[in-house]
């Protein structure tokens, strides 16, 4: 067993992200690890990271160049605005976006998803993985956590969701996908975004539904043996 | 940990990556493209799965789309750099167009500009990851060209790109004559697209079939095939054989 933890190893945020259309908006969502090898830098981490008011992006792979990126895009769509004289699109962001990735291929290791409302098209998800492709869909996952959900989200998906029901299906499959990628954990955050505005979320990881094999956390032992329906202590 | 697939191995004498100016290795991308000529113009079938990796990632990624007037273009292979070549076709027609002059890029031409396109990359050593299906009508003349990665070009009455090649141009070679019918045509097609389903990992059962002709470019919506596997010789496979596949 490797006891040496390699603290130098690039920080890389193993992830889950995700990014859902409702009828109204979108629901963007993320854990909250991001890891050096196999230590945990930070276990609180905001993945959602603002490119405009109206404009979101969840940010997946390496924690530098998710970040670099989005500081550029938000840079440049600053500009955008004032040239443009009113708010920029998400599909504008999401283009910036891929540009950016796109171009510098060789170089970068990050997947993002794009999310956000604009008065032309309303709620719009844009995923850009790896290499810098732009697909429009209407939810996204990624980052490492990601492979857990293909089939919870193939079946438990569909059109035209409520802004509650949107919410409660990224927080659980966030959730899901915490409870078996090691590379994904921390706290649950969601960003909801539509006409009216912009609202933060956070689900704090002793809050959220126990799946398999999961306990209901105690706080000593000794609660439990003292409880009225103990287990007396097996040899 | 990393679902990254760019990790280099310890003994590997490539260099940094960050140092390279060349496209490596490609990301999402897309499987086979078949296309036939018949009676009126062209026909070109894709399904539309987008792989990054083994993983059937995207299942909506459109990989047929219309070039100009008279053009329709097929790609597989990375799809961030189907989705570059789009644009730099963008710019080609719209400078077309800019002339005025009532004359419009025909599909010859548009299969030349991808090969000149294709084969100065490859020269750089950063090629564009595609191999490409260009077919289109100008003036009652049909064109059917395909060009590679590495900037292989040529035309023919059938081409196909990836798998394609292998499992779909037999079928063709037996089965194609000059006049097909829209029908025939389509039947063919689908013939050939349901044994890439049958037998290519990263073919996914929903697919388009796009037609151009004299009039334009028409495609299908998205669609599913039927496939077969009630063969009794696929019941029991084992019984004689225990332990055996």
């Amino acid at each position: 067993m490797d006891l040496e933890m390699n603290l130098n190893a690039p920080h890389s945020m193993g992830t889950t992200i995700i990014g859902v259309t409702y009828n109204g908006g979108v629901v963007l969502g993320a854990d909250s690890r991001t890891s050096t090898g196999m230590y945990v830098a930070n276990r609180a981490s905001d993945k959602i990271t603002q490119l405009t008011d109206n404009v979101y992006v969840c940010r997946s792979g390496s924690a530098a160049d998710s970040q670099i990126v989005s500081d550029y895009v938000r840079y440049f769509l600053h500009q955008h605005t004032i040239q443009l004289g009113q708010s920029a699109t998400s599909k504008v962001a999401a283009n910036l976006i891929r540009l950016l990735s796109y171009n510098n291929k060789n170089m970068l290791e990050t997947g993002l998803i794009v999310g956000g409302w604009d008065k032309y098209e309303g709620g719009k998800i844009y995923a850009i993985p790896l290499g810098g492709t732009l697909i429009e869909q209407p939810f996204a996952i990624g980052g490492s956590g990601s492979s857990y959900l293909y089939g919870f989200f193939d079946q438990a998906w569909k059109e035209g969701m409520t802004k509650d029901e949107a919410e409660q299906l990224v927080v659980k499959a966030v959730s899901l996908a915490i409870a078996r990628d090691g590379a994904s954990g921390g706290v649950v955050r969601t960003v909801i975004i539509n006409s009216e505005g912009v609202t933060r979320n956070f689900y704090p990881g002793d809050k959220l539904q126990l799946w398999h094999e999961e306990l209901e956390p105690q706080n000593s032992l000794l609660d439990l043996l003292n409880s009225s329906n103990s287990e007396p202590m097996n040899i | 940990m990393n679902f990254t697939a760019s990790k280099q191995p310890e003994n590997c004498l490539l260099g940094p990556e960050s140092d390279s100016q060349r496209t490596l290795y490609p990301y999402v991308t897309g499987t086979s493209v078949v296309a036939l000529k018949y009676k009126d113009g062209i026909l070109m079938a894709a399904d539309m799965g987008g792989s990054y990796g083994s993983t059937l990632r995207y299942k909506s990624v459109e990989r047929m789309k219309p070039i100009g007037k008279h053009s329709l273009l097929g790609a597989s292979g990375e799809i961030s750099d189907f989705q570059e070549i789009l644009k730099y076709l963008d710019e080609l027609i719209l400078y077309d167009n800019m002339w005025d002059d009532g004359n419009s890029l025909g599909p010859k031409e548009v299969h030349n500009y991808l090969t000149r396109v294709m084969y100065n990359r490859r020269n750089k050593f950063n090629p564009l990851w595609n191999s490409l299906v260009l077919g289109g009508v100008k003036k009652g003349e049909k064109y059917l060209g395909t060009v590679s990665m590495i900037g292989v070009n040529f035309e023919d009455n059938h081409v196909a790109t990836g798998f394609g090649n292998h499992l779909a141009r037999p079928i063709l070679r037996q089965e194609w004559h000059e006049n097909l019918s829209f029908e025939d045509g389509v039947k063919l097609l689908e013939k050939c697209m349901r044994v890439l389903l049958y037998r290519d990992r990263s073919a996914i059962n929903k697919l388009q079939i796009a037609k151009i002709t004299e009039e334009g470019m028409t495609i299908s919506p998205p669609y599913s095939l039927k496939t077969y596997w009630e063969f009794s010789a696929f019941e029991n496979p084992t019984q004689g054989a225990v332990g055996s596949w």
